[in-house]
């Protein structure tokens, strides 16, 4: 395979012009008002505490992925970023800053696997969202994540999606399930229902038929649901991975109130990693919320539910074998590995483990934001996760053919791996598979 | 010789102590209170019980995928970190003083163990040093305060072994040992040797957020 010599000399506009426009004093000063005004004694504890052991670095795809060079282990990361600027107290330059952007925002996933291998518990994620947050304040962000955060500030959704172009698509996958199950419906703004389906901003600009298979399993298995008609009904949230907290804190917030407006009893979401993060661990924290002020459910568990209380029969089994990823933020985030192993076996014949797996699993290298940071880091970030690809290669010649990746990031990111090494599986949703096997009406 | 030696274990000992003991507890409750000022909602996260399956987990060997990943590395560090802290409060010479001084006694090692143990602590270090060395990734988070720390922490070993065994010098290499001991007493609190009052409180936390959170393990 070519290998790409551009990936150390990547062009960002993002961070190129954001750098131009840095002085060395705005950098002191916005360092220190974020570290003196927003951390205290985690980071505190993490930099006194940390020894320099490096036994975090086999916890890492990019370390493994890039034959084991130490600019990528976690604590390699956080020494070319946080150590630095607390040593200088601030006092670095534009060039550095750019660089520290570049890595904390494209050459970590912030998936947390490093705090299982970190003899101390060290959250190395932590420390990289702080170097992101600083970056952020001083406008160093790569270019295509923050057009996603713009999104999220002027729309309330990832997409750029329109007022208008939302109830327009549900009413487009309405009645094109109508065509399947004629009393169908996809229940807009329906107050006092039980649960509130909520999506992330791809679904409806590219992948509108993921909600049309939703709409089918709510109304086969008989859910009192509803979706919201105005902003409010996209969890998803690029903004809590810029560092721009505030306009997270703005979309978190909108989500909510849809729910409490609409006063369901649970928030039901979509197959997606890091907007379960931002609505159940990160958002919540943010809005002064110790767990979230509305029940969120992933849909992982959400299928496991139905499928346990029969509210959704099984036709016949999926039967090509299957291999299934755990994604960084709904297993070592939520701990839904065991519900997604019941849901795979009750619907698929065979299931194949690719190892490591449950909280061990690699990541898809898509998620924490990389992925959103766009065509210049592509092959980067495909480079950097050969070691998935051997994963997967792994269980592929164990027999397994279909790969299943419960996360739109890992969806994606996996898709140009896949690609890219020639693996040759087919990756689906469990949902996809949901609705090909389950019994609908005549 | 005789007043230098009074001088070191008398109110040099005095002041190690104190600023071991009164050092430690200040940086725990410095901690404690940026907490409290900054970051409570720590407070309302920990979890007794994640936390102590958490820290349970990595003080027993083996117990984590990391240490079995790293099975050398593993036991160096066990017995390492055994030795170093047992070997000093259960050597005889130090129960003695104890004794001598204030008419406390305990249990004490045979001296022959003790001596085995010491230069476990010594090769532990000398371990250490070369891993740090020797292996790019933790060559590359290797300052200079990782080799100083690694010398406080081997250098009352290596003096108190040669002491021990009065080969040559003793008088002198007794003061070393006496003065470096101290050094690596008022060291633990203000080097990151505090991982020793830090890490309950790191991996308590992680802990809490792994298990009462996110309902994954963290190990």
């Amino acid at each position: 395979m070519g290998e790409p010599a551009e990936i150390n000399e990547i062009k960002d506009k993002g961070l190129e012009i954001g750098a131009e426009r840095l002085t060395e004093d705005k950098i002191e000063k916005t360092i220190n008002s974020v570290l003196k005004g927003e951390t205290g004694a985690r980071l505190k504890a993490y930099v006194d505490t940390c020894i320099h052991c490096g036994l975090c670095s086999e916890a890492c795809h990019y370390y493994l992925s890039r034959d084991n060079d130490p600019h990528f282990s976690p604590v390699g990361k956080v020494k070319q970023t946080i150590w630095e600027m607390l040593k200088k107290k601030g006092k670095v330059s534009p060039e550095f800053i750019k660089k520290a952007s570049e890595i904390a925002s494209t050459e970590c996933n912030l998936c947390r696997r490093c705090a299982m291998y970190c003899p101390f518990g060290i959250d190395i994620a932590y420390m990289m969202l702080i170097v992101r947050r600083i970056c952020h304040m001083l406008g160093v962000t790569p270019l295509y994540i923050q057009d996603t955060a713009h999104s999220h500030s002027v729309t309330m959704n990832q997409m750029w999606v329109k007022g208008d172009e939302w109830p327009d698509t549900l009413q487009w996958q309405e009645e094109e399930a109508q065509a399947e199950i004629p009393t169908l419906r996809i229940p807009l703004e329906k107050e006092g229902a039980d649960v509130m389906y909520s999506v992330i901003g791809p679904e409806p600009k590219f992948q509108a038929q993921l909600i049309y298979q939703a709409a089918v399993i709510m109304n086969v298995a008989g859910i009192d649901w509803t979706m919201p008609a105005s902003s409010g009904w996209d969890n998803s949230d690029m903004a809590m991975y810029t560092g721009d907290n505030e306009i997270m804190g703005r979309v978190k917030r909108a989500h909510f109130e849809t729910a409490a407006r609409l006063k369901v009893k649970k928030i039901v979401m979509g197959e997606c990693g890091h907007a379960f993060r931002s609505v159940y661990d990160v958002g919540n924290r943010w809005l002064g919320w110790r767990i979230p002020p509305v029940e969120v459910v992933h849909a992982i568990e959400f299928y496991h539910d139905i499928l346990k209380e029969g509210r959704i029969k099984i036709s016949k089994k999926f039967e090509t074998p299957v291999t299934l990823h755990d994604p960084c933020n709904i297993v070592r985030g939520r701990g839904l590995h065991e519900m997604s192993r019941y849901v795979t076996r009750e619907m698929c014949e065979e299931l194949i483990e690719m190892h490591p797996n449950r909280e061990h699993n690699y990541c898809c290298c898509a998620g924490g934001g990389v992925i959103n940071c766009g065509p210049p880091y592509k092959n980067k970030r495909i480079m950097s996760n050969r070691v998935k690809a051997e994963q997967l290669f792994a269980a592929k010649a164990k027999g397994a053919k279909v790969l299943i990746a419960p996360c739109h990031n890992c969806h994606s990111g996996l898709e140009d791996i896949n690609h890219h090494y020639g693996l040759g599986l087919e990756i689906k949703f469990l949902m996809d598979i949901l609705y090909e096997v389950m019994d609908k009406p005549e | 010789m005789h007043d230098l030696y009074i001088f070191i274990t008398g109110p040099l000992a005095w002041a190690a102590f104190i600023l071991f003991i009164g050092g430690s507890l200040y940086r725990l409750l410095a901690m404690l209170i940026l907490v409290n000022r900054k970051e409570r909602f720590i407070f309302s996260y920990m979890s007794l019980r994640y936390g102590l399956r958490s820290i349970l987990h990595w003080i027993t060997p083996f117990a984590t995928v990391n240490m079995r990943r790293h099975p050398v590395l593993t036991v160096v560090t066990f017995l390492f970190h055994i030795c170093l802290i047992v070997t000093p409060i259960f050597l005889l010479s130090h129960v003695i003083l104890w004794d001598e001084s204030w008419n406390l006694s305990w249990w004490s090692l045979p001296d022959g163990l003790a001596d085995f143990m010491t230069i476990i602590v010594i090769a532990g270090a000398i371990f250490f040093l070369i891993r740090r060395i020797v292996s790019p990734e933790v060559q590359f988070v290797t300052s200079a305060s990782d080799y100083i720390i690694l010398a406080i922490v081997a250098a009352p070993f290596v003096t108190g072994f040669l002491a021990y065994h009065q080969w040559f010098a003793y008088e002198f290499f007794m003061v070393l040992h006496i003065l470096t001991g101290e050094m690596m007493l008022v060291a633990i609190p203000f080097t990151r040797l505090s991982h020793m009052i830090y890490s309950p409180f790191t991996r308590a936390y992680m802990g809490s957020e792994f298990g009462g959170v996110r309902h994954a393990k963290d190990w």
